[in-house]
Formats: C-alpha cells, structure tokens, sequence
C-alpha cells in the first residue's frame, strides 16, 4: 500500500480504515459531503477514495470560494479595475475564473493595473504607499478569510488612509450548507465539516444539521488521517442510528471559535439579502456586504458596479458537480473544452476545486475501487 | 488561499500596532494577529500559529505545528504556491 508513505501515520491510518471496513460492512451506499478547498485536495492528493469501501462515496460540495464566484462578479471586478486611477489587488487564484467575457488576467493584458497580493495587508501598503491611487482588493471567502479583511478596514480608518476600497464577495458556510440541505435531488448521509471555517465560526453553528435536518456532522481537520477518521465517525453515526454533531478537530476548532474574529466581522460587516453563487443560483443570506458606517470603504459603491447577473454557460455542470449530482468527471466538457489552462467552469480554476484536482491527479479512470481489507 | 500554514512568531513588533515578523520554513515575512489578542493568553516569541492570507487565525502546540508543515510539504504544489506567495513572487 504505497498510497500510505504519505501518511503522517500509517500505522493508525491502517486502523482507521480496518474499522471503516468493519463499520461499511452490511450498510446501504453511504455519500458524505466536503465542503472545504481543503479536504477536497488533500482527498484527491492521496487517493483516499480509492482507499474507502465500494459503498462509501465522497461528494465535494461547494468549499472552494473561488469556484462559487458567479461570471456577473468578475464583469463588476473587470469594470472597477478598468477606471481610471484604479489599482486592483487580488489573490493569484482569481486571475483565470472566466468572466462573461473576459478574466481578470486578460483585463490586466488589456491595460487595467491588476496586481497579485498575498495578503489584504498588502493591499493596504499599496494604498499607504501610492495615495494618489484608489486601491481596490477583491476579497473572496468563507469566514476564514473574513475576518482578515474586515481588520484591515479598521486599520485603514485608523491610518485615515481615503483610498482603499474593498469589493466584498465573503461568503457564509451556513445559509451554503442550507440551500444544499434544502436541494430536491438532496441524497447526503452526513457531511465532513470544515475545520478552518470552524476555527472562527466554531462548532456550535453546524449543530442544526443534526438536529434540524438529521444528517450526521463531523468538523474535521485536512490530514488524510482527519479526514479517514472523520468518515469512521459518520460510519459509526449511521451505524448505531446516532445523528449528532461531532467535532474531530479539536487541536483548532473550540466550541465558540474566535470570538475576536467574530466580532471584527459583525463590526464591519452585514448581512447580504441574496447573493448569486455559481451553480447553486441565488442563495438568502449566504454574504456579508459594508454596513452603512463602512460604507466609505465599500467599492461596489463608489464605482457603481453594473451588477449584471450572466447565467452560467449551458455546457459547464459546475453546478451539479458542487451539489454532489455528478463527480466531476461525468462533466461534458471536463478535461476536453474545460482544462486548468483554458476553465470554463471555476471548479477547474482554482487547485482547491473539485474538477481541477480530478484533473491534476488524474484520478478520471473510472477504474473500479478496490476493496480496503481488514488488518 | 484557503489552506493555512503553521508559522512560528519570531518577533513581536510592539511599535506596529498587531504586528508580528513569522517564520514558515525559513521564509519571513509580517503578518498580523490582530486576531489572537486576548489579555488572558497573550501571544510570545516563539508560539506557532496557523497563518492564513497573512493572518495568525488560532495558535497551535509545537509538535502539531511541525507535523502540520511537514504534511503541507507533501502536498507539493500546494506547498510551493503557499511559500512562493509568501515571499511575494507569484506565478502569474
């Protein structure tokens, strides 16, 4: 079992899977939902599907922020980039998620000032350094990413700084983890949970999907041996006709999370009514936008961003792929007109997304799975 | 961006308000750890934290912390893409 080299523990990961064998054993096929960038590379990095029992399936639901951001927001990032005097700053991933035209990469060919950062503090030195420009950073993510970006508004207003802005596309794991609750062709046994979600929100959040909806949750961390351990956990849920709400990653996620981070993010920002993402359509509550005292800050409303919505192109499954319908490769287009170098859809953007970690670990065969035998 | 890494906190900048100077394999750079002020467990010289876009999100024990950034090693891509964005070169 070379697959194990990898493996922070082999000893303990051969345990874990002896006892998910035992625990599959006599059980219906089991799906169980990611929803973390994370999870799904780290599942396909070291081919731990093909580790699992035949009637144990993972599903890579919607955990990649860059691949929900719908074609309609790269137009509005184009059309804020493209003014004059703007310099826009944007994590790397961003460049190639395809707008109605065109992608932020190819604006930047056309002329707009596009600049890579690290991180949104270097936005903010780019904005302290040429205050004759209007810097504008493009903050993508779940509440992991959050908090970072509402500390630098609080910084810039503490160094009075007039020319940063920010476009909000923060998005909200909850109402995510609802609509897909709430999808008719729903058909999840229990979900993997997102542990560096969880290190700001905390666990207690997740606790409705147990006891509202009857699906098992289990937080984990990103580790192959989290992620084995946490599909044990759910197995061991169904297996004894529990449905709680467990939280495998401990060492980082405390029941009440980050209360600072929390609170930063309520002080800055507000809940959206709606906000599109890419496949799942329009989802209630599922982003945060500036409250009205930040709003000097919002780059939405300064450049009164056209704000068109552009349905998702007819061949791109996106969609179903982040609801779990289909498995990546089941796509029209995947690994054909859809690549990593040319995307169509932004599961194949971002090497967090599920199309995208198919591909690079070519792990598309549909080859049958061999069965883990008990040590 | 998504995935942290564990850096350890080499200096704690006390003219900057929330600054730290980390060190994830060698590589250094400042971030920020606005988020781990908390009177009652301050951060030290020498604490290993997860750091996100630049951001110290939650601290971590040293063992874990090294295990943590030997898996992340692993994961190649990954792991170069993380440490080429730290030092500010990025592949597009």
């Amino acid at each position: 079992m070379s697959q194990f080299t990898n493996l922070r523990d082999p000893v303990a990961a051969r345990k874990v899977l002896a006892r998910i064998a035992e625990l599959a054993t006599g059980q219906p096929h089991r799906k169980f939902m990611e929803i973390c960038g994370g999870h799904t590379h780290s599942i396909y990095r070291h081919g731990l599907e093909e580790l699992l029992p035949q009637n144990i399936e993972l599903v890579h639901g919607p955990g990649c922020p860059v691949c929900v951001i719908p074609m309609g927001r790269i137009d509005d990032a184009i059309y804020i980039a493209s003014q004059p005097n703007v310099t826009f700053c944007c994590f790397g991933d961003m460049l190639r998620v395809p707008g109605g035209k065109l992608n932020l990469l190819e604006a930047r060919a056309r002329g707009a000032d596009i600049r890579v950062v690290y991180s949104p503090m270097d936005v903010l030195a780019i904005a302290e350094g040429e205050p004759h420009r209007d810097v504008v950073f493009l903050a993508v993510g779940f509440e992991t990413t959050t908090p970072s970006t509402a500390v630098t508004v609080l910084e810039a207003r503490r160094r009075k700084l007039s020319n940063y802005f920010v476009m909000s596309n923060h998005i909200r794991i909850i109402p995510a983890i609802k609509a897909i609750l709430n999808s008719k062709d729903l058909d999840l046994d229990g979900f993997i949970g997102p542990g560096h979600v969880g290190t700001v929100i905390g666990n207690h959040p997740y606790e409705f999907v147990a006891s509202e909806y009857g699906k098992p949750f289990v937080t984990a961390g990103f580790e192959p041996l989290d992620i084995l351990e946490s599909v044990m956990r759910l197995l061991a849920q169904k297996a004894n006709g529990r449905c709680e709400l467990e939280n495998q990653y401990t060492r980082a996620v405390r029941d009440a999370g980050n209360p600072v981070a929390i609170e930063v993010i309520d002080k800055v920002f507000t809940v959206r009514p709606h906000f599109q993402w890419r496949g799942l359509g329009s989802i209630e509550h599922s982003a945060l936008m500036f409250r009205d005292e930040f709003a000097e800050f919002d780059a939405e409303r300064r450049y009164s961003v056209p704000g068109v919505q552009i349905a998702d192109p007819k061949a791109c499954q996106c969609g179903e792929v982040l609801r779990g319908a289909i498995r990546p490769w089941e796509c029209k287009v995947f690994g054909t007109a859809c690549t990593p170098e040319t995307p169509i859809g932004t599961c194949m953007v971002s090497s967090e997304g599920a199309c995208a970690a198919y591909y690079n670990y070519g792990r598309f065969n549909k080859a049958p799975r061999i069965p883990v035998k008990a040590v | 961006m998504c995935v942290g890494i564990p850096a350890r906190v080499v200096t704690i900048n006390n003219d900057r308000l929330f600054s730290a100077i980390v060190d994830v394999d060698g590589v250094r750079r400042e971030a920020n750890v606005a988020l781990l002020a908390d009177p009652a467990d301050p951060l030290r010289e020498g604490d290993w934290v997860l750091l996100h876009v630049g951001f110290a999100m939650s601290k971590l024990d040293e063992e874990e912390a090294k295990s943590t950034l030997e898996f992340i090693r692993s994961l190649g891509s990954v792991y170069d893409e993380e440490v080429n964005a730290l030092r500010g070169r990025n592949s597009a």
